[in-house]
């Protein structure tokens, strides 16, 4: 073993790779690491949130639904009591209408039974005048019976 | 092979296990070590820096993904162990690991191979392997030793270091005994963290050299060996990471 100068070369060799290394070596790759560390641990954290997000989301779509559906179901028989209602209303309307044409329609009848009640007394009462007319013919005053002509017409 | 040395077992181990030199005495430098551990170094380290200055928090790419995948295995390893506040123990982890596995996976490469093609060249000696050079091993590991020792009394204070150095573990009665305690395990420290390394590459160098003295029969021994050695290499560039967070946690926590 011969120790001479080369250990002084060797020893210097040693500290200038030292200082590179501390220097331009590990605290960039350091700082890399831990920099990296931290975008993953992010990154985790940010999938955990949306996982739970969508959870979340999920369950609110499906209360969503269910009230849609109960609310649907609600309308639904609500129209059809409406539409029930509707047909009711409308029975109800048309009988009243067919009610009072009847009504009309007899109103109308009875008028002219007794219009032409009124017509046929007129016209019996000239047939009875001209038939005793004919009969007493010269007999017969007219100006001395025809109070008892128009009491006669008062009765039929 | 280099020319004019005799092709005899010894020599030839010899020369493989004979570093290129430039200088005298103690101002030799070993310039095959330097040269590759620099190289390998700036290679990993500043490819390592550009790919960081574009690194991004989003998705990562291959490149990207492996060089996170090591630097928080290692930091990880800090964080199981050292529990103190200084920005400088993981990058040196990164540091020791990377730089310790990249030159030791330099002997998976062929022994003769660099030798010969650097031969064409009218280079002679050439030991690829920076972590078989104990010059490499101390200069890391005395490194972490000072690191260690600064690290100490920054933490507790001088008063505090002082305090332990004389009162853990027998108490101030003891204080010499103390002393002599710590002086031994702190020197032990550095010596074991180096030659730890040192030796098992060394060790592991010369099993490929003698294998390939086999002639023949180095093919069906070097490919077993070199896929057990992936296994050491791994290993011992962990090891000398995972002792130096431990001296350095222990360095910055109370003793007691």
């Amino acid at each position: 073993m011969n120790i001479n100068a080369t250990l002084i070369g060797e020893a210097i060799w040693f500290g200038v790779f030292i200082w590179i290394t501390m220097k331009y070596v590990w605290p960039p790759l350091a700082k890399a690491m831990a920099d990296r560390q931290k975008l993953i641990a992010d990154g985790l954290a940010a999938g955990e949130r949306g996982k739970h997000e969508l959870e979340l989301a999920g369950k609110r779509s499906a209360d969503a639904l269910r009230d849609a559906k109960a609310k649907a179901a609600d309308i639904i028989t609500a129209a059809e009591k409406r539409g029930a209602q509707m047909v009711e209303e409308a029975k109800q309307v048309a009988k009243v209408e067919a009610d009072k044409v009847v009504a009309s329609a007899k109103a109308e009848i009875a008028q002219q039974v007794e219009q032409a009640r009124a017509e046929l007394r007129g016209r019996v009462a000239d047939l009875a005048v001209a038939g005793a007319e004919r009969i007493l013919k010269r007999e017969v005053d007219a100006k001395a019976h025809a109070e008892m002509l128009v009491a006669l017409k008062q009765e039929l | 092979m280099a020319s004019g040395e005799a092709l005899t077992s010894s020599g030839y181990i010899v020369h493989h296990l004979t570093n290129l030199t430039v200088g005298h005495g103690f101002w030799t430098f070993h310039l095959d070590s330097l040269l590759v551990s620099g190289l390998l170094g700036l290679f990993a380290f500043v490819g390592m820096a550009k790919l960081a200055k574009k690194a991004t928090s989003g998705v990562p790419g291959g490149l990207q993904t492996f060089v996170e995948m090591l630097v928080s295995f290692i930091d990880q390893q800090v964080k199981d162990t050292y529990h103190g506040k200084s920005p400088l123990v993981t990058p040196m982890a990164i540091t020791i690991f990377v730089w310790v596995l990249l030159m030791n996976t330099m002997d998976l490469i062929p022994v003769d191979f660099i030798p010969l093609v650097l031969g064409w060249g009218g280079v002679h000696y050439f030991k690829s392997v920076p972590t078989t050079d104990p010059n490499l091993t101390f200069g890391m590991s005395l490194t972490v030793f000072a690191i260690m020792l600064i690290m100490g009394v920054k933490v507790k204070g001088v008063g505090g270091f002082l305090h332990e150095v004389f009162t853990v573990p027998f108490g101030a009665k003891m204080a010499p005994v103390n002393l002599l305690f710590r002086i031994i395990e702190d020197i032990a420290k550095p010596i074991s963290l180096s030659l730890r390394l040192f030796g098992n590459m060394y060790a592991g160098e010369m099993v490929f050299i003698l294998i390939a003295l086999l002639g023949l029969w180095q093919l069906p021994l070097a490919l077993p060996w070199a896929l057990f050695h992936i296994l050491i290499i791994t290993l011992q560039a962990f090891v000398f990471m995972m002792l130096t967070i431990v001296y350095l946690s222990m360095a910055s926590e109370s003793h007691g």
